[in-house]
C-alpha cells in the first residue's frame, strides 16, 4: 500500500521533471520578453517595451515574413508533390523502385551542413546562386523527404480493395483518389504538410548557406542580431512565434487523431 | 442484364499458371458458383471478368461486347469482396450513393435509388450509420446493395460470406439468393465452400489448379462426377480402384462392382468408381440382402459417428474401410464391431478414368 504509493509518487515527480525540462527554458525565455532589464536582473519588472520595439525593428520583421513565406510555399509544393509521390510508390510497380525508395532516406540522415554546402556550390553552378529563391528551393528539397515518409506510411493502413471497389462502381483514377484514398490518407498529408512547415520555419544551416544580407530568413536573422549583441526583442519574437506554433499544433490535432481510428 | 462468356483464357503470373485455358458460358440472369480450393484460379478468373486483370490469351464478353481489354470502372459490372471493402469515411447511404455519384446522376435520383436500395436488403433506416457501427451481416447487406444500385450487367462476388458466422450464413445465402432472383442479375460468385455452392447455385463450375475440372448444374455434378477430384471436392464419396471390365471396375481381389452403363472407357483400363455414402444401404448379419442391388460388400462397423438427423458408419471391408450415411428413422443403431452388408445399385455408381 504505502509502496504504490511512493511509486505513484515517484511516477508523478518524473513527469513533472520531463515537463521542466522540456519548457523550463521556454518559459523563461517568455518572461524574460516581459522584464525591463535587457540583461535578465531581478526582480522581475513588467514591460512591454520590447513588443513594442520589435514593431520597429524592420530588419527582424522582414525576416519573419520571409521565413513565414517561405514555409508556407515550401509546406505546399512538398506536401502536393510528395503525397503525389508517395501514391505512385504505393500504386504502381516500375523498375528501380525499390532504388527509388531507399534513395529518399539518405537526405534525411545527412548533415544540413554537408546538404547546404553543396546546394550552395549547386545553386551557384546553375546560376541561381543566393537568395529567397535558393532558399525555397533548397527548402523543399529537405522537406519532400518527411512527407513522402509519413504519407507513405498512412498508406500502408489502406486497404487496396477500396480502391478496387471504388473503380468497380464505375469511379475514374481521379475520382478514387479525391474520393477515397485522400480522405484516408489525409492524417498522414496533415502530418507530412507539418514537418514540411518545421524542417522549412526552423531551418538554420541550410538557410545561412544560402540567404544574402538583404534577404534572410528569422533563425539566420536571430544569428546575425545574437552576435551583434543580444537585445530582448529576440526573446518577444520568440515568444509570439512558440503562441502561434503550438496553437496550431494544438488546433491541428484537435482535428486529426494521428495513427488511430481505422 | 447479360450473360457472360468466358473461352479459352489463360493468365499467368510469372511462372505460375493461375488461369489455363477455362471457358465457361454463363447463361443470362443465372446464378453460378465457381468452386475450388485455394490456388486453384477461382479469384483470378472473378478478377478477370471483373476488369482488374487482363488475360494473357482468351476473349471475355459480357453480353456479347468483348471486354477483355476494358478497365473495369467501364464494364458496368458489380462487384461485392470478401470484407467487404465498405468506404470507411462515408455513411451507408454515401457508400450506396457512390457508384451513381461518380456517374453524376442528380441528387434526388440518387437519393431514390438509395433508399430503393436499403429497402430491398432491409436495412431501411441505417442510411446514416457509418460502416464500423453495423454487425458483419449488415455490412455484407450494404456491400451488395452498393453493388447492384448501379444496376450493373453482371453481379461478382467474392467469397462474400466467408466472414459471417455459420447460422448468419445461412440466413445471407438464403437472403442473397431472393434478391438475386428478384433483380434477375446474373451472378458469379466465388467460394471453396461445397454446401454453399450446392444450394444456391443453378451451376457449379469446379477449378482445379487452373482449370475447369467439370460445369453443370449441381444435381448433374453431384450424381455423375466425371473426376475423382469432382467426385470428392464436391461432396463426399467412397472410391473404388481397380480395372474396366463391362459397365464397372474389377477390384484387386477379383470382386466386381457394377456401374450405370455408357461408360466409353476400355476394357482393361485402370479406373475408379464414386459412390455417394448415403446411397449405400447397411443391414445386420453376412446374409446377402434382399435390396435387389447388384454391388454387395460385407464388412464389419468399425466406427459411428452420430449427428442427430443421421449417422456416419465406418465398414471395414476387405480392402478398404467405406463411408456410409444412414438416415435417423429411430430404428435400431448399429454397434461397432458387427458384421454388417453394404449393397447399392449401380445407378450409384459412378465409372470414372484413374486420375
Amino acid at each position: 500500500m504505502a509502496m504504490t504509493r511512493i511509486l505513484e509518487w515517484l511516477g508523478r515527480f518524473y513527469i513533472l521533471m520531463l515537463l521542466a525540462f522540456l519548457y523550463l527554458p521556454i518559459i523563461i525565455m517568455a518572461l524574460m520578453s516581459f522584464n525591463t532589464s535587457p540583461f535578465y536582473q531581478l526582480p522581475f519588472e513588467w514591460t512591454t517595451d520590447w513588443y513594442a520595439s520589435l514593431w520597429q525593428n524592420d530588419q527582424l520583421i522582414a525576416a519573419t515574413w520571409n521565413s513565414i513565406e517561405i514555409a508556407v510555399i515550401t509546406t505546399i509544393i512538398s506536401t502536393v508533390l510528395g503525397s503525389m509521390a508517395s501514391l505512385a510508390l504505393y500504386r504502381y510497380e516500375f523498375r528501380g523502385k525499390k532504388f527509388l525508395q531507399a534513395l529518399l532516406f539518405p537526405p534525411i540522415a545527412i548533415p544540413w551542413l554537408i546538404t547546404g554546402t553543396a546546394m550552395l556550390i549547386f545553386f551557384f553552378g546553375i546560376g541561381i546562386g543566393r537568395g529567397l529563391l535558393a532558399i525555397l528551393l533548397g527548402h523543399v528539397a529537405l522537406a519532400l523527404p518527411y512527407v513522402i515518409v509519413v504519407v507513405s506510411a498512412r498508406l500502408q493502413t489502406f486497404a487496396p480493395e477500396l480502391e478496387e471497389a471504388a473503380r468497380s462502381l464505375g469511379a475514374n483514377q481521379w475520382q478514387v483518389t479525391q474520393r477515397v484514398t485522400l480522405p484516408w490518407i489525409m492524417p498522414g498529408v496533415i502530418a507530412g504538410g507539418l514537418f514540411a512547415f518545421a524542417v522549412s520555419f526552423d531551418q538554420f544551416v541550410v538557410s545561412y548557406f544560402l540567404s544574402t544580407p538583404g534577404q534572410t530568413t528569422l533563425p539566420v536573422e536571430i544569428y546575425a542580431a545574437i552576435r551583434k549583441g543580444f537585445t530582448p526583442e529576440i526573446n518577444a519574437v520568440s515568444t509570439i512565434i512558440i503562441v502561434v506554433s503550438m496553437a496550431l499544433m494544438l488546433l491541428t490535432a484537435r482535428f486529426f487523431k494521428f495513427g488511430g481510428e481505422k | 442484364m447479360a450473360g457472360v462468356q468466358v473461352a479459352n483464357v489463360s493468365r499467368s503470373f510469372g511462372a505460375h499458371r493461375a488461369l489455363d485455358n477455362v471457358s465457361i458460358d454463363f447463361a443470362d440472369g443465372g446464378f453460378y458458383a465457381l468452386l475450388g480450393p485455394s490456388g486453384s484460379g477461382k479469384t483470378t478468373l472473378l478478377r478477370q471478368i471483373a476488369g482488374f486483370d487482363f488475360p494473357d490469351a482468351g476473349r471475355i464478353a459480357i453480353g456479347g461486347e468483348g471486354v477483355e481489354r476494358v478497365p473495369v470502372e467501364k464494364r458496368r459490372i458489380g462487384m461485392v469482396f470478401q470484407n467487404y471493402a465498405l468506404f470507411p469515411n462515408m455513411s451507408v447511404a454515401d457508400n450506396i450513393a457512390f457508384g451513381l455519384s461518380v456517374r453524376g446522376e442528380p441528387k434526388a435520383t440518387i437519393a431514390t435509388e438509395v433508399q430503393r436500395a436499403l429497402d430491398l436488403v432491409q436495412l431501411g433506416k441505417l442510411g446514416a450509420r457509418r460502416p464500423h457501427q453495423l454487425s458483419g451481416g449488415q455490412r455484407q447487406r450494404v456491400a451488395l446493395a452498393r453493388a447492384i444500385v448501379t444496376k450493373p450487367r453482371v453481379l461478382l462476388l467474392d467469397e462474400p460470406l466467408g466472414a459471417l458466422d455459420k447460422a448468419l450464413r445461412v440466413d445471407m445465402q438464403i437472403e442473397l439468393k431472393r434478391i438475386q432472383r428478384e433483380i434477375g442479375i446474373t451472378t458469379i460468385f466465388v467460394t471453396h465452400d461445397q454446401e454453399e455452392a450446392l444450394t444456391m447455385s443453378d451451376r457449379i463450375g469446379i477449378l482445379r489448379d487452373g482449370r475447369l475440372v467439370q460445369e453443370g448444374p449441381p444435381e448433374e455434378i453431384y450424381d455423375r462426377p466425371q473426376s475423382e477430384f469432382a467426385a470428392t471436392f464436391l461432396g463426399d464419396a467412397n472410391i473404388f480402384r481397380g480395372h474396366v471390365t463391362g459397365n464397372g471396375i474389377r477390384l484387386p481381389d477379383g470382386t466386381t462392382i457394377a456401374a450405370a452403363s455408357g461408360s466409353s472407357l476400355t476394357a482393361g483400363a485402370k479406373a475408379n468408381c464414386a459412390v455417394r455414402p448415403e446411397r449405400i444401404q447397411i443391414s445386420t448379419g453376412t446374409a446377402r440382402p434382399d435390396s435387389g442391388n447388384a454391388n454387395t460388400l460385407k464388412g464389419q462397423v468399425s466406427k459411428r459417428i452420430f449427428a442427430g438427423n443421421n449417422s456416419t458408419y465406418f465398414v471395414e471391408c476387405d480392402w478398404q474401410t467405406l463411408k456410409v450415411i444412414v438416415q435417423n428413422t429411430g430404428a435400431e443403431r448399429l454397434a461397432e464391431g458387427e458384421p454388417v452388408m453394404l449393397s447399392w445399385s449401380p445407378e450409384s455408381t459412378v465409372l470414372i478414368a484413374a486420375s
